[in-house]
C-alpha cells in the first residue's frame, strides 16, 4: 500500500487508455473461407463492431492491471482480522496444481471414462469432508456459502415434503449473518427471529416454546456463534429439534474454530455448509469464486443434488437417478478449481495439521483478546474461540465510533476487522486473525489498536478524518448511492 | 427538544398533520438523524390502502434500511415526487419539504397518536 | 508444527500472555459430547507428496487439448491469452478480500467497474452487476427478479431450448418460491414456436426467457419474442450461453429486453471441469434497485479524486436480510477480472474476429456435413441460422462419439446426455481454436464412421 504516493496521475479506465488502431491480441490465421454472417443470418439479428470496446496493446493491459493491483491490500501483504471471513494464507502449491493441464482443460461433458481423475478428486474431497464433519454425505455443487445454505435448506424442505409435512417456519437467532434469513425466504420459508440470551447464546427456552407450534421446519445456527462463542447447549438443542420433527441447519462459517476437535455430526447437525474459501484456504479473489459444499446427516442424503459420484469397484460414475433429489442448484458439478485447491490444502495439513490449524486460530484470537481487553469493551464475556467481538462503547464517550477506528487502522497498514456485525453488538469490531499469523504480526496489530485507543482519548478529531495515507480517502458513498454511476460512457 | 405542535406523532417516529380529511405524513427530526444521509425512499403508490402501525415503505441510507410505519389508516392520494431526485429533503426538511405521502383519512384518524408534548416526553424517556 | 502455521515459540509466548499452560484449556467451552478423536484422514504431506498425488490424478484424465475437440453445450473452448493468467497470479489481485474497504481496494473496484462496463457494451443494456456464479444461476435470478417486479404474476414462460442445466436450476428455485413454469417448444426450424409462445402468454406471466443461440445452436428471432413478451406485460429475458456470439449477434438490449444474462465463460475462462465459471446479469436502468448481486459505482473521495465503491448495498442480504433481492454474497470476482483482461486484450477488433472465425469454421464443418450426402449424419435444422454450434442427427450418437474418440476426436455432446426431449444426435461446437486439419479429420471420420 505504500507505493502509491507518487506524482504520477491516477490510473485511468481501460476505456480511457484506449487509442484507435491498437490491438492486444492476434488470432491464428483463418484457414477456411471467411463466412459472411449475413449469408445465413437475418440482417436484423446481426450487429456491427461494438463502438466503444477499447483498443489497447498487450503492454497497455499488463501495465493497467499491474498498476491497479498495487492499489489493493491483500492477505499476501498482511493481516486481515475480518471476523467471520477467515482470511488465512492461500498456499501457492494449490494455485500450481489447479492449473495443471490435466485439470484445467477438462470439459464437464466429456464421458466419465475420460475424466476418472477428476471424479476421483471430487470423491476424495467428499470423503475428507465427511471425515472432518462426522456426517454421512456431502454435495460439492454449491458455488458459495450462501448458495450452500440455500441447498441445505432446500434439502430440508424436500425431506419435509416427502414426509407429507408443510412446515413454514425457520427459526434464526438475532445474531445471525444476513444470508441466513435471506436464504430461508428464498427457500420458501417464513423467518422467525429469536432473541439471544444475555450471554449472546441461543435462548433454549424460547426455542422450546416456538417448537410447540409444530410449524417449525428448522433452526439455523452458527457454531460457534457470531460472537465466537461455542453454543454450550447445541447437542441438547439438536435433540429437541429432532424430537419435534424439525432439523438443525448449521452455518459453517466458523468451522475454522473446531476442525479436528469437535464435529457437527456429534452435535446432531442435519446439514452444515462449509466455506472452502474460509476454512480451507481457497483464495478470495477480490470477492470470489468460493465454494460451499454441504455435508448432511443420513436423513438428508436421499435429497442431495444430482449428479452424485459413486465408486463402483475402482471406477467412478456420475449417478443421476435419485428419486428424492432436489435437482440441480447450478450448472454442471461444482467449482472444481476451488474443490481441487481445498483438497490439496487438506492433504498438506493432514489429520494433525488440521487440528493444529484450529488450535492456532483459537490461540491467536485469545492472544488478541488478552492484549486488548481493558482497552476496548467486551459486551459478551464468554470464552472466545477463533474470533473476539469488541465494541466501540468506551471510545464512543469521546465521540469516536467503530468506523473511525477502522479507518485509522488503514493508516497503520492493516485491513480493519468486520464491523457492525453481529447486530446484537452495537458498534461491533469482530476480530478473527486466523492461524496464519505469527506473534510479530499480531503484536503490530495490537500496538496499532492501542495507539488508536489513545488517539480516541487525546485527539478524536484526528480519527474522524482518517485514513490519511491511503490512495483515496473518505469516499462519498452517499453520492454513489443517490446518483449511481455504474458504468463508463464515452462523453 | 421542542417538536412542532401543528401535528401528531407515533412511537415509531413518524408524524401526521391533518388538513380537512387529508393527513400529510413524514418522519421526525430524530428519525432522520438516526438514519443518516438518506439515499432512496420507497413509498406506496397513490391509491394504495395503508393501515396505522403497519409498514408502508422503506427509507434507505448507505448502510441501512428502515421501514416507515404509516401513522394513520386510509388511502394514499399523493406521493412526494421530489424525493426521487432529492432524497436529501428527508434529512434537510423532515417536517416540511421532506414529507412522504398524503393520505385521505376518516374521522378521528389521528386520535391515537401522541401530541408534541407527549412525543417529547417519549423521546426523553427513551434516552434521547 | 506446519509450514502454514506459526511456530512453537510463538505459541509459548502467547499462552504466557493469556495465562494458560496449554492450548487445550482454550477449548474448555466445547462440551465432551460433541468432541471427536483424531480425524480419519492421512497425516500431513510435503509439497512433493501432494504434487505426486495430484499429478497422478491429473494423469487419469484426457484433456480437450489432447484431441480434436468439438465440445460445447454451455462451456466453450476459446483463446486464453497468456497475459490473463499471468496477471491472475498477482497476490494483490487473487488474495484480496471483497472490496468492502474501498480505500484499500481500488484495484479490485476499478476492475469490476470496467467489467460492468464491458457487459453493458456487449449486451446494449444500461446496468450490469459484478458477476454471478454461472449462467444457470444468473438466468434463475432473472426469473426471481421478474417475480419481484411483477408480484401479482406467478408464471414464467421459458423456451424448452434453454440449456437443460439452466432449466433444471430454475425448476429447483421456482418450486420453493411458488413460481409456475411453462415451457414452449421449438418449431420445425429449431426456433421458439411462435404460436406456442402466444398460447402460453397471459396476464399471470411475469417473464419470458429465451436463449439465443439456443441449446440446439439456432439463433432466435429476439425482436419477435421481445415484442410478444412486452405485449403481454411481461419482462423479456435474453439468456446467453456462448458469450462470444455477442461479437456478431445483436443482443436483447437492441430489442428492448429487460434483462440479458447468462454465461461469460467463453471469454477466456478455462473449462476446469465446469467450474468456476462466470455468470453475468445486465438489466435496464429502471430495474436497478431490484437487481441481484454486487454493484460497483463511481464517486469522489474527500480530495475530489475519482474513486470506486460498492453501492446500492441495501438490496443485499447483509443489510436487507429476509427482504434481500437475493441471498447471494460472493460474486465470481476473480473470473470477472479474467474476462475483463481478456476483453481488454481482444478489444473492438478481437471480439468481432473471434466471433467471425468461430462462425466461419462452423459453417465450413456444416458445409462438409451437408456434403456427406444421405449418410448416417445429417444437419438437424439446416435452413436455420446458427453461430458456432449445431445439431447433427444420428441414430446412435453415443456409438458414433465412441468411434470418433478412438480416432482422437471429441466430436461433440450427445443430446441424450443433456435432455431426453432433444432430438437424438450430437451437438457440435466449433471455435477459432479448431484448426482446419481438425475440422477435416472430423469430416473424414464422419464420412467413414457415421
Amino acid at each position: 500500500m505504500s507505493e502509491h504516493r507518487t506524482l504520477r496521475e491516477r490510473e485511468k479506465l481501460i476505456f480511457e487508455v484506449s487509442t484507435p488502431g491498437r490491438i492486444g491480441y492476434q488470432l491464428p490465421a483463418l484457414e477456411v473461407p471467411k463466412a459472411d454472417p449475413a449469408a445465413t443470418i437475418p440482417a436484423a439479428a446481426l450487429r456491427e463492431e461494438i463502438p466503444d470496446l477499447p483498443e489497447v496493446s498487450e503492454v497497455d493491459v499488463i501495465r493497467h492491471f499491474t498498476r491497479l493491483s498495487k492499489w489493493n491490500y491483500s492477505v499476501d501483504e498482511g493481516l486481515y482480522p475480518l471476523g467471520s471471513c477467515t482470511m488465512k494464507y492461500n498456499p501457492r502449491i494449490n494455485e500450481e496444481l489447479a492449473r495443471l493441464a490435466g485439470f484445467l482443460h477438462l470439459h464437464p461433458l466429456q464421458p466419465a471414462e475420460l475424466v476418472q481423475g477428476a471424479l476421483a478428486l471430487m470423491w476424495e474431497l467428499e470423503r475428507a469432508l465427511c471425515a472432518i464433519t462426522g456426517l454421512a454425505g456431502v454435495t460439492l455443487q454449491p458455488a458459495a456459502g450462501a448458495h450452500g445454505e440455500l441447498t441445505g435448506m432446500l434439502m430440508i424442505r424436500k425431506a419435509l415434503q416427502t414426509r407429507g409435512e408443510n412446515r413454514r417456519v425457520v427459526l434464526i437467532p438475532d445474531s445471525a449473518h444476513g444470508t441466513n434469513p435471506a436464504t430461508a425466504v428464498f427457500a420458501g420459508f417464513e423467518v422467525v427471529e429469536i432473541a439471544s440470551t444475555g450471554q449472546g447464546t441461543l435462548d433454549v427456552d424460547a426455542l422450546r416454546s416456538h417448537l410447540e407450534s409444530g410449524d417449525v421446519a428448522a433452526l439455523m445456527a452458527t457454531v460457534p456463534n457470531t460472537l465466537g462463542v461455542f453454543e454450550p447447549e447445541i447437542a441438547r438443542v439438536a435433540a429437541m429439534l429432532h424430537e419435534k420433527g424439525a432439523f438443525l441447519y448449521v452455518d459453517g462459517a466458523n468451522l475454522n474454530a473446531f476442525v479436528g476437535i469437535a464435529q457437527p455430526g456429534k452435535m446432531g447437525a442435519d446439514a452444515i455448509h462449509i466455506n472452502l474459501h474460509k476454512t480451507f484456504s481457497t483464495p478470495h479473489g477480490g470477492g470470489g469464486p468460493g465454494a460451499g459444499p454441504v455435508a448432511v446427516s443420513e436423513a438428508l442424503v436421499p435429497h442431495l443434488p444430482v449428479p452424485v459420484i459413486e465408486k463402483v469397484g475402482d471406477r467412478f460414475e456420475m449417478v443421476w437417478d435419485r428419486p428424492g433429489t432436489i435437482g440441480k442448484v447450478r450448472g454442471f458439478y461444482g467449482n472444481f478449481g476451488m474443490l481441487l485447491r481445498a483438497l490439496a490444502y487438506i492433504r498438506s495439513l493432514g489429520r494433525d495439521g488440521l487440528k493444529a490449524m484450529a488450535e492456532g486460530a483459537v490461540l491467536n484470537a485469545n492472544y488478541i483478546r488478552a492484549s486488548l481487553e481493558g482497552i476496548y469493551n467486551l459486551k459478551y464475556t464468554g470464552p472466545s474461540l477463533h474470533e473476539v467481538v469488541f465494541d466501540d462503547s468506551r471510545q464512543a464517550a469521546f465521540g469516536v465510533h467503530n468506523v473511525d477506528i477502522a479507518k485509522r487502522l488503514l493508516d497503520h497498514g492493516f485491513h480493519p476487522p468486520t464491523m457492525s456485525f453481529p447486530l446484537i453488538v452495537h458498534g461491533a469490531l469482530m476480530i478473527e486473525p486466523t492461524e496464519s499469523e505469527g506473534i510479530g504480526e499480531l503484536d503490530a496489530f495490537i500496538e496499532a489498536m492501542r495507539a488508536i485507543a489513545r488517539e480516541a482519548e487525546e485527539d478524536p478529531e484526528l480519527l474522524h478524518g482518517a485514513p490519511y495515507t491511503t490512495p483515496v480517502r473518505r469516499l462519498d458513498e452517499v453520492r454513489a448511492a443517490r446518483q449511481p454511476v455504474l458504468r463508463w460512457r464515452r462523453t | 427538544m421542542a417538536q412542532p405542535t401543528d401535528r401528531k406523532y407515533s412511537r415509531t417516529h413518524e408524524w401526521a398533520m391533518l388538513a380537512g380529511d387529508v393527513a400529510t405524513v413524514g418522519i421526525t427530526q430524530f428519525a432522520q438523524e438516526q438514519l443518516g444521509d438518506v439515499v432512496f425512499v420507497e413509498l406506496p403508490a397513490a391509491g394504495t390502502a395503508v393501515e396505522a402501525g403497519k409498514a408502508c415503505g422503506n427509507i434507505e441510507s448507505v448502510k441501512a434500511v428502515s421501514e416507515v410505519f404509516s401513522p394513520v389508516s386510509g388511502e394514499v392520494i399523493e406521493v412526494n415526487g421530489e424525493l426521487e431526485a432529492h432524497p436529501e429533503l428527508v434529512n434537510k426538511e423532515p417536517f416540511g419539504g421532506g414529507w412522504l405521502i398524503r393520505v385521505r383519512v376518516g374521522a378521528g384518524a389521528l386520535d391515537h397518536l401522541l401530541d408534541a408534548a407527549a412525543y417529547e416526553a417519549f423521546l426523553a424517556e427513551e434516552g434521547h | 508444527m506446519h509450514r502454514y502455521l506459526a511456530g512453537p515459540e510463538d505459541r509459548r509466548r502467547m499462552l504466557e500472555r493469556i495465562g494458560c499452560t496449554s492450548v487445550e484449556e482454550l477449548f474448555a467451552s466445547i462440551p465432551a459430547e460433541v468432541r471427536c478423536g483424531p480425524l480419519e484422514l492421512p497425516t500431513g504431506r510435503s509439497e512433493e507428496e501432494v504434487r505426486r498425488e495430484f499429478w497422478s490424478l491429473a494423469g487419469r484424465n484426457l484433456t480437450t487439448e489432447c484431441a480434436a475437440c468439438f465440445l460445447g453445450a454451455g462451456v466453450y473452448r476459446h483463446v486464453q491469452p497468456a497475459v490473463a493468467d499471468a496477471l491472475l497470479w498477482r497476490g494483490e489481485l487473487f488474495t484480496a478480500y471483497t472490496p468492502y474497504q474501498p480505500e484499500v481496494s481500488q484495484g479490485t473496484l476499478q476492475a469490476i467497474f470496467e467489467f460492468q462496463t464491458f457487459v453493458c457494451q456487449l449486451t446494449e443494456m444500461d446496468v450490469a452487476n459484478a458477476s454471478m456464479y454461472d449462467g444457470a444461476t444468473a438466468v434463475t435470478e432473472a426469473a426471481l427478479m421478474a417475480r419481484r417486479v411483477l408480484p401479482a404474476r406467478r408464471r414464467v414462460v421459458l423456451a424448452a431450448s434453454l440449456h437443460p442445466d439452466y432449466k433444471a436450476v430454475l425448476r429447483t428455485y421456482a418450486e420453493a418460491q411458488g413460481i409456475e413454469l411453462t415451457e414452449v417448444g421449438w418449431d420445425a426450424g429449431g426456433r421458439l414456436d411462435a404460436a406456442g409462445l402466444a398460447g402460453a402468454l397471459g396476464p399471470d406471466v411475469c417473464a419470458v426467457i429465451v436463449q439465443s443461440p439456443n441449446v440446439l445452436g439456432v439463433i432466435e428471432d429476439l425482436a419477435a419474442v421481445g415484442a410478444a413478451a412486452r405485449g403481454a406485460g411481461a419482462l423479456a429475458v435474453h439468456a446467453v450461453a456462448e458469450a462470444t456470439s455477442l461479437g456478431i449477434l445483436a443482443p436483447g438490449g437492441r430489442f428492448g429486453f429487460d434483462v440479458v444474462c447468462g454465461e461469460l465463460q467463453a471469454f477466456g475462462i478455462p473449462a476446469s471441469f465446469g467450474g468456476p465459471l462466470l455468470g453475468f446479469f445486465a438489466a435496464r436502468q429502471g430495474h436497478v434497485r431490484q437487481m441481484p448481486g454486487r454493484l460497483v459505482g463511481e464517486t469522489v473521495d474527500a480530495e475530489g479524486r475519482r474513486a470506486f465503491v460498492l453501492t446500492l448495498s441495501t438490496r443485499e442480504q447483509h443489510i436487507r436480510r429476509a427482504k434481500a433481492t437475493s441471498n447471494i454474497c460472493t460474486n465470481h470476482g476473480l473470473m470477472a477480472l479474467a474476462a475483463t483482461i481478456v476483453l481488454s486484450l481482444l478489444g473492438k477488433k478481437g471480439v468481432r474476429e473471434v466471433a467471425l472465425a468461430s462462425h466461419s469454421l462452423a459453417e465450413y464443418v456444416k458445409a462438409g456435413i451437408r456434403g456427406l450426402g444421405t449418410g448416417g449424419a445429417r444437419l438437424a435444422f439446416d435452413g436455420s441460422p446458427t453461430y458456432n454450434e449445431f445439431l447433427v442427427l444420428h441414430e446412435d450418437p453415443e456409438g458414433l462419439l465412441s468411434r470418433l474418440q478412438q480416432e482422437g476426436i471429441l466430436g461433440g455432446v450427445a443430446t441424450a446426455r443433456l435432455d431426453a426431449a432433444l432430438p437424438a444426435g450430437v451437438l457440435v461446437a466449433v471455435t477459432e481454436r479448431n484448426t482446419r486439419e481438425e475440422c477435416d479429420r472430423l469430416l473424414d471420420a464422419l464420412r467413414r464412421l457415421a
